[in-house]
């Protein structure tokens, strides 16, 4: 496998570790104000699924265009710098949501989509974006996108058992999001400064 | 895509908290009254030896939430229930207002009421499977001063308009050793809630013991609220009163006041004023929940070396 190929795929895995550990803190964030019931995860799971599905959409129309591994770091990266603003607001958007005196459901999905709407569609561009910059020719295509998918999901798996078990135990809430920040923007820019201006495989 | 792992992992989640399903009660002697999916749980209603408990776990048969003897309604049959009663003891005058986190059966809710016929009583309940399976099953019927409300705690709290008059005595119940809602056991749903309460107000809260959690909750309880009472036993209730705990010949003289009353329900000063402490018996050091950081569940999960 060459570089381009090792560095799109890390950052797709990367960006599925980051995804599942951002909706599962971001139950902590709704918690004190609309709780921790099923219609809470109901509205992150929407959310997320939603944003995910909107990324999808626009990662592969992104990617028609002259798609570079520079790009790709720059789509989780803005994934990683759009969570910033949850992390310092987050209390005072839940808080203002709730003061409202909605309902719970709609604050809580409201909150939601303040918070994590566009952060998840970042990294929903990432996949399909990644595709394009892995794919050789269509013999292989299918195969190459499972092994995308592979990756990516395996990191989500990580990032959602890792964060469940171990990080909420170790560190406050804002310290995970600062660390996971932190390292989506070192990755990106140690993979952008190194094979950064790599075009894909076929033209 | 990713969807796949979105998907099912947080679904995971979720039924995980909704669905406990499994095994059929019927444990030796067990006699299955009742059973229902809530939102949030099974509920099961048990019979055994005269007394009809509520369950919420599927698999194993201890962890009762509630118990009543049918036969003797009153009576108090799990030692927590008349363990909480010993928050009355901490002022002479006895509360106006309250504030109950945490149905259950309704044996609380229905002693308070019986306890404090002019109190007004504020019973908050998530699952309103619960509510209905306490009145069905367990005799809870609210009177004209209770209010039940279906709510999250933390959210009913938040939500209470600050013009209502100050609660004197709030009874923290809504945990149960499977699962503790870890947004209600952090320092700032304690501020919360002590924003609620009136100047010698008390909060008397069923709590764990025999667990790393042990440690957090109690240093968090202190920050919160200073020193405070415990009633350890198999739960620990933990009972504070704003402006610092009173002496212990105040509480003797108002646990007298209450004799007679407790005693019909199976409570007396005689067992529950020994149990009460001052030990300072935790990690003083231990880090306190805060909604930034409570992994309670998974604390709790580790046994206390």
């Amino acid at each position: 496998m060459n570089r381009t190929a090792v560095a799109a795929f890390t950052v797709a895995g990367w960006s599925g570790f980051y995804v599942m550990l951002v909706e599962l803190l971001s139950s902590r964030i709704l918690a004190p104000y609309f709780g921790s019931s099923i219609y809470v995860w109901g509205a992150i799971i929407f959310i997320f699924m939603l944003g995910l599905a909107i990324g999808y959409l626009l990662g592969g129309l992104y990617s028609r265009h002259d798609a570079t591994l520079r790009r790709l770091c720059v789509l989780q990266a803005a994934s990683a710098l759009a969570t910033l603003p949850t992390v310092v607001w987050g209390d005072q958007v839940s808080g203002w949501l709730f003061d409202t005196g909605m309902d719970v459901r709609y604050g809580s999905l409201a909150a939601c989509m303040a918070l994590f709407f566009i952060p998840t569609a970042f990294a929903g561009m990432v996949s399909p974006y990644a595709v394009r910059l892995v794919i050789k020719d269509r013999e292989t295509s299918g195969r190459t996108a499972g092994y995308l998918y592979f990756v990516s999901t395996l990191g989500s798996s990580a990032g959602t058992l890792l964060t469940s078990f171990y990080f909420v135990l170790w560190w406050d809430v804002n310290h995970i999001f600062a660390g996971a920040i932190a390292v989506s923007l070192a990755l990106c820019a140690a993979v952008a400064l190194t094979v950064g201006g790599k075009r894909s495989e076929i033209a | 895509m990713r969807t796949f792992p979105g998907k099912t992992a947080a679904l995971a989640l979720v039924a995980a908290a909704i669905s406990l399903s499994g095994a059929p009660a019927g444990a030796q002697g067990q006699k299955l009254l009742h059973e229902e999916k809530s939102l949030y749980r099974n509920i099961r209603v048990l019979e055994e030896d005269g007394q009809r408990c509520l369950m919420f776990r599927a698999r194993r048969l201890v962890g009762y939430q509630s118990c009543i003897q049918p036969n003797e309604p009153d009576k108090l049959v799990l030692e927590y229930s008349r363990m909480m009663l010993a928050g009355l003891y901490m002022n002479a005058a006895p509360p106006k207002k309250v504030m109950i986190i945490g149905l259950g059966g309704g044996v609380l809710p229905r002693t308070l009421q019986a306890l404090l016929p002019n109190a007004k009583i504020d019973v908050v309940e998530l699952d309103p499977g619960v509510d209905k399976v306490a009145r069905g099953w367990f005799g809870f019927k609210p009177g004209p001063n209770m209010r039940v409300v279906i709510s999250d705690g933390r959210v009913f709290v938040k939500r209470r308009p600050k013009t209502e008059a100050p609660y004197d005595l709030v009874l923290l119940d809504a945990f149960n050793e499977d699962y503790i809602p870890e947004h209600m056991l952090t320092r700032e749903f304690l501020e919360e809630v002590k924003a609620t309460m009136s100047p010698n107000g008390v909060i008397a809260a069923n709590t764990f013991s025999g667990t790393e959690l042990y440690d957090h909750e109690s240093t968090t309880y202190k920050a919160v609220f200073g020193a405070f009472y415990t009633l350890p036993r198999a739960n620990r209730i933990i009972i504070a009163r704003l402006g610092g705990p009173p002496s212990m010949a105040e509480v003797r003289a108002n646990a007298a006041t209450w004799e007679e009353a407790f005693r019909k329900r199976g409570a007396s000063q005689d067992n529950l004023l020994p149990m009460i402490s001052t030990r300072v018996d935790w990690d003083e050091k231990a880090r306190i929940f805060t909604d930034q950081y409570s992994p309670s569940n998974l604390l709790n999960s580790r046994k206390r070396g």
